[in-house]
């Protein structure tokens, strides 16, 4: 029977694999987590035996039911906490088990028929000042805390950056308690209003979201303010204030209109970055903006190997489940696919690139480093450090320049810094990342089983 | 002798050299050809050190080398390194801290009774030709390496074998050059006087052909091919840790594999750590032509290998992986010198992956060829017209 | 002042509550069956737990194990990413510093 391995039990993995599974294939779901879902469907931890998890989870009950048929399904295989540490053509895929991080864990080499990566994306966070200290958190990490764990990340809390992501972000901090100072939305309204302004049915979905966002914020008296983002924080162990200001369309700072707030959390997103490194490692073509370059059926450019979700662009999770379900039933094989399922999708990109056009990233935003400002975070390399190094690009060659600064060479192995670095120094980003997630040495020296069993 | 700059050929300042690679072996040629008063042009088909120079442990080795020629020539080398850094810094503004010169010191050790004999016969022979080595006995070992495994039958240390930062050693040796670098320019053929590149035609009188493991394309398409080839090296690196391995350390087998002529991957236990904190483990040979796809075999065989040395790092987290291609020739010995075939032509590649170490003394040897000057090294042994590197 | 875990009783959906101990270099702290080290460590009101080369402090960042800012010994076990490994009763955790 054919084989479908798909990474990443997300909304488009999830999708993926249900519409892979009513294809008639054999399907092995794998994910990092505990749990299937994502960022977005992040579930409650199950010892928290919740009875109403609908209250803090987005389109619970729908989830449910997928996540459900499909890991219930006779035909699935449901790997949880398993890492994909590498992918070598074919495709076989690499896979450690076990406790995230942990040590012996189980080596396995997959050698389906089909792969489909949904790997999802994390959130960019341009540096600033300070933006190293405790306390300053992505909007990823503060929903994720907010809805995963319950826990709330501070008490009197300042969200920053761009994009609608900021608004669940805020509303997750609202719900878990914290007071939020304001909402600052790094693009001028005019920017904001003239992406998002035409062809509004291309949105009209997405806009009653926002809508209900906006309503929430609107009763917590949170004030929501374009044009405006945090340049600095502040503290000695840990952010104590930030510093806010106007920023112009491009992102460059208005002088004079620097203001403090005492904060104890900050949450700053200014988009996403698709965690490409697997399909790097498995060869596919990526887009200039380093998206994965799919085709019809979701396929990408190596045979074999389709991708769905936010490493496609970044379009939010219906546009991802939408991606998955046409990338399932082509891995499995599927007959050409019905108009609406293809409608979907192409409806999901139009309002990628409408979230792309309505909240760019402003090309004035390195006038809020300091040289002492920490662009790597790894290896607190400085803004000097780099200017310095890369003084001459035509001098020295990317990787050259990245040994001297140590830029991107920690342990995140530049998956903060990465574009942030490329961007300064006039250098291609690099996604390559051989071992695309940690193995213990004793972990690789062993033998790997195959899966399934060859007999 | 070849055609070169003998003294009675006027003024070397007007010599124009076009040196092909911008890898520390050409930034190294760049730096002697210019101050022996050439003027010195470089190109390269992308930007500086980003190959096989950004690629490898930055090895400045004499304790891997059997008696003969390399050994001479890397002994040599290894004297000139400290003082062509010290006259970079006297004579330049380039800041060669960041070279990380580290003369560390080298441990190799055999960890089986038959592996110890072939040691113990080898180094008495490197001996002789100057390498300094020092057997350890167990309490040495254990204070000079600690968490080394215990299961060791002969350890020897080798007090000249050092380190440098290779990208930067690079890049600190041309700007050293003070040389025009012009990147992004790949030769497509002509001669001297019209070398046709990508990005337009140059002039000069001496083409150095320094391209690494590209050094062999170049010179086929320069109509006089040499036998250099590509051979693939891996590169395990650890997540920064405390400080657990002192010196550069390894096993004795890796003697047999840089000596080896087989194309199936082999691969040897090398273990050291650098100033950023990580583990350096290698190391691997294997010749796939450019192909530069993950192998997780191959890896997991530098894995096993590196824990027999040190067991203790079984619980330490690989972040990153990186292969090089090194230039190989058949009978493991650099080519350096004219070419016989075209007088403008020479040649300075072919180091496999000792080419770090062996950089500053294959450019000064280069540099002795091409004005003229005597040398204390012989440069037979090196020569183009041999017949692993022309045939016959 | 700092991050905490909505009491059990103001959690609208209805978890329940299953103490677990954890050390942190030889300190006990609290928290509940389900959690990341990273949530424990944060809703027990510590902001970081890692010393980076220069000595500054680093706790959670990304939060789903992208920036390995809150790496962290877990018995004996270095480098865990803290806010993706769940938190065990009993398990023995020392902050971690480098080189």
């Amino acid at each position: 029977m054919t084989t479908v391995v798909i990474v990443g039990a997300g909304p488009a993995g999830l999708a993926a694999a249900d519409s892979a599974l009513r294809a008639g294939v054999e399907v092995t779901l794998l994910d990092a987590s505990p749990q299937p879902g994502g960022q977005f469907h992040r579930m409650l931890p199950t010892a928290y035996a919740a009875t109403h998890p609908e209250r803090v989870q987005h389109g619970w009950r729908a989830f449910d039911r997928l996540r459900r048929r499909v890991l219930d399904h006779p035909r699935c295989t449901w790997w949880p906490e398993t890492t994909v540490w590498a992918i070598e053509p074919g495709p076989r895929v690499h896979v450690v088990r076990g406790l995230v991080d942990g040590v012996g864990r189980a080596r396995y080499v997959l050698a389906p028929d089909a792969l489909i990566l949904a790997t999802g994306a994390h959130d960019r966070v341009l540096p600033f000042p300070g933006w190293q200290l405790p306390g300053v958190f992505t909007a990823g990490a503060a929903q994720a805390l907010a809805k995963g764990e319950r826990v709330a990340v501070g008490d009197r809390v300042v969200v920053a950056g761009s994009g609608p992501f900021l608004l669940p972000v805020t509303a997750a901090l609202l719900e878990a308690g914290s007071r939020v100072l304001g909402v600052f939305e790094a693009n001028v309204a005019s920017t904001v209003l003239r992406g998002w302004g035409s062809r509004p049915w291309e949105v009209a979905g997405k806009a009653g979201e926002l809508l209900g966002y906006a309503t929430r914020l609107a009763r917590h008296r949170v004030p929501y303010r374009m044009g405006r983002t945090v340049i600095a924080a502040r503290g000695a162990d840990r952010v104590e204030e930030v510093v806010l200001a106007r920023l112009r369309a491009d992102w460059s700072v208005v002088p004079g209109s620097e203001r403090t707030l005492a904060v104890d959390a900050v949450c700053v997103g200014h988009g996403f970055s698709p965690q490409v490194e697997l399909a790097v490692a498995a060869g596919c073509e990526l887009t200039g903006a380093g998206f994965v370059v799919v085709g019809e059926g979701q396929r990408t450019s190596v045979p074999g190997v389709y991708a769905a979700g936010e490493i496609t662009g970044i379009a939010g999770a219906p546009s991802a489940a939408a991606e998955g379900r046409v990338a399932g039933w082509h891995a499995a094989g599927g007959a050409a696919l019905g108009e609406v399922a293809l409608r979907r999708a192409l409806r999901a990109k139009a309002f990628a690139r409408r979230l792309a056009r309505a909240h760019p990233i402003g090309a004035g935003w390195p006038s809020w480093l300091q040289p002492d400002t920490i662009v790597c975070r790894c290896e607190e390399t400085t803004f000097a450090a780099l200017s310095a190094a890369a003084v001459d690009p035509s001098m020295m060659d990317d990787r050259a320049l990245r040994l001297a600064t140590r830029a991107g060479l920690g342990p995140c192995q530049g998956r903060m810094c990465g574009p942030t670095i490329a961007e300064l120094t006039q250098s291609r980003p690099t996604h390559r990342r051989p071992i695309a997630q940690p193995i213990r040495l004793g972990e690789l020296a062993e033998q790997p089983h195959s899966f399934p069993k060859e007999s | 002798m070849p055609f070169g700059l003998s003294n009675d050929r006027g003024p070397v300042g007007r010599t124009r050299v076009i040196v092909i690679g911008a890898g520390i072996v050409g930034a190294a040629c760049a730096r002697e050809l210019a101050d022996a008063g050439c003027a010195v042009t470089v190109l390269d088909r992308n930007r500086p050190a980003g190959a096989t120079s950004a690629h490898g442990e930055g090895n400045v080795l004499v304790s891997d080398k059997g008696p003969g020629p390399e050994l001479d020539l890397a002994l040599w080398s290894t004297r000139l390194w400290p003082h062509v850094l010290a006259d970079i810094a006297e004579r330049t503004p380039v800041d060669v801290t960041r070279v990380e010169w580290e003369p560390k010191g080298g441990i190799v050790v055999a960890t089986t009774i038959a592996g110890a004999d072939a040691l113990r016969a080898f180094a008495t022979a490197q001996c002789a030709a100057g390498v300094r080595f020092a057997e350890l006995d167990r309490a040495a070992l254990a204070d000079a390496e600690p968490h080394l495994t215990d299961e060791v039958a002969l350890a020897f240390h080798y007090p000249q074998d050092a380190q440098v930062q290779p990208a930067a050693a690079a890049t600190a040796l041309l700007a050293a050059s003070g040389a025009e670098v012009i990147v992004n320019c790949e030769v497509l053929g002509g001669d001297a006087r019209e070398l046709r590149t990508s990005t337009g035609v140059l002039s000069a009188e001496l083409v150095v052909n320094a391209a690494g493991p590209w050094a062999g394309e170049v010179a086929r398409r320069l109509g006089a091919p040499i036998a250099v080839l590509p051979r693939r090296g891996e590169i395990l690196v650890t997540t920064p840790q405390p400080p657990t391995v002192f010196h550069k350390v390894y096993d004795a087998d890796y003697v047999g594999a840089v000596g080896s002529d087989s194309a199936a991957v082999q691969t040897s236990a090398v273990v050291e750590s650098t100033k950023a904190g990580t583990i350096l483990l290698g190391s691997s040979r294997s010749q796939v032509g450019f192909d530069d796809r993950l192998r997780p075999d191959v890896l997991a065989a530098i894995a096993r290998k590196a824990l027999r040395l040190f067991p203790c790092l079984a619980d330490v987290a690989v972040m990153r992986t990186y292969g090089g291609f090194r230039p190989y020739v058949p009978d493991h010995l650099p080519v350096i010198g004219a070419d016989p075939r075209a007088p403008w032509l020479w040649h300075a590649t072919g180091h496999e992956g000792a080419g770090i170490g062996l950089s500053v003394g294959t450019a000064r040897l280069l540099r002795q060829l091409v004005v003229g000057e005597p040398s204390e090294l012989d440069a037979t042994p090196f020569r183009v017209d041999r017949a692993a590197v022309i045939g016959q | 002042m700092s991050a905490r875990r909505i009491p059990g009783w103001q959690d609208r959906t209805g978890r329940v509550d299953r103490p677990l101990w954890i050390t942190v270099d030889g300190e006990r702290v609290e928290g509940i069956a389900g959690q990341s080290l990273a949530g424990v460590l944060l809703a027990a009101g510590r902001s970081s737990w890692r010393r980076t080369e220069s000595g500054a402090p680093r706790g959670v960042f990304c939060g789903i194990g992208a920036c390995f800012d809150c790496l962290i010994t877990v018995d004996g076990e270095r480098d865990v990413r803290a806010c993706r490994r769940p938190a065990f009763d009993g398990a023995v955790v020392h902050t971690q510093e480098r080189g």
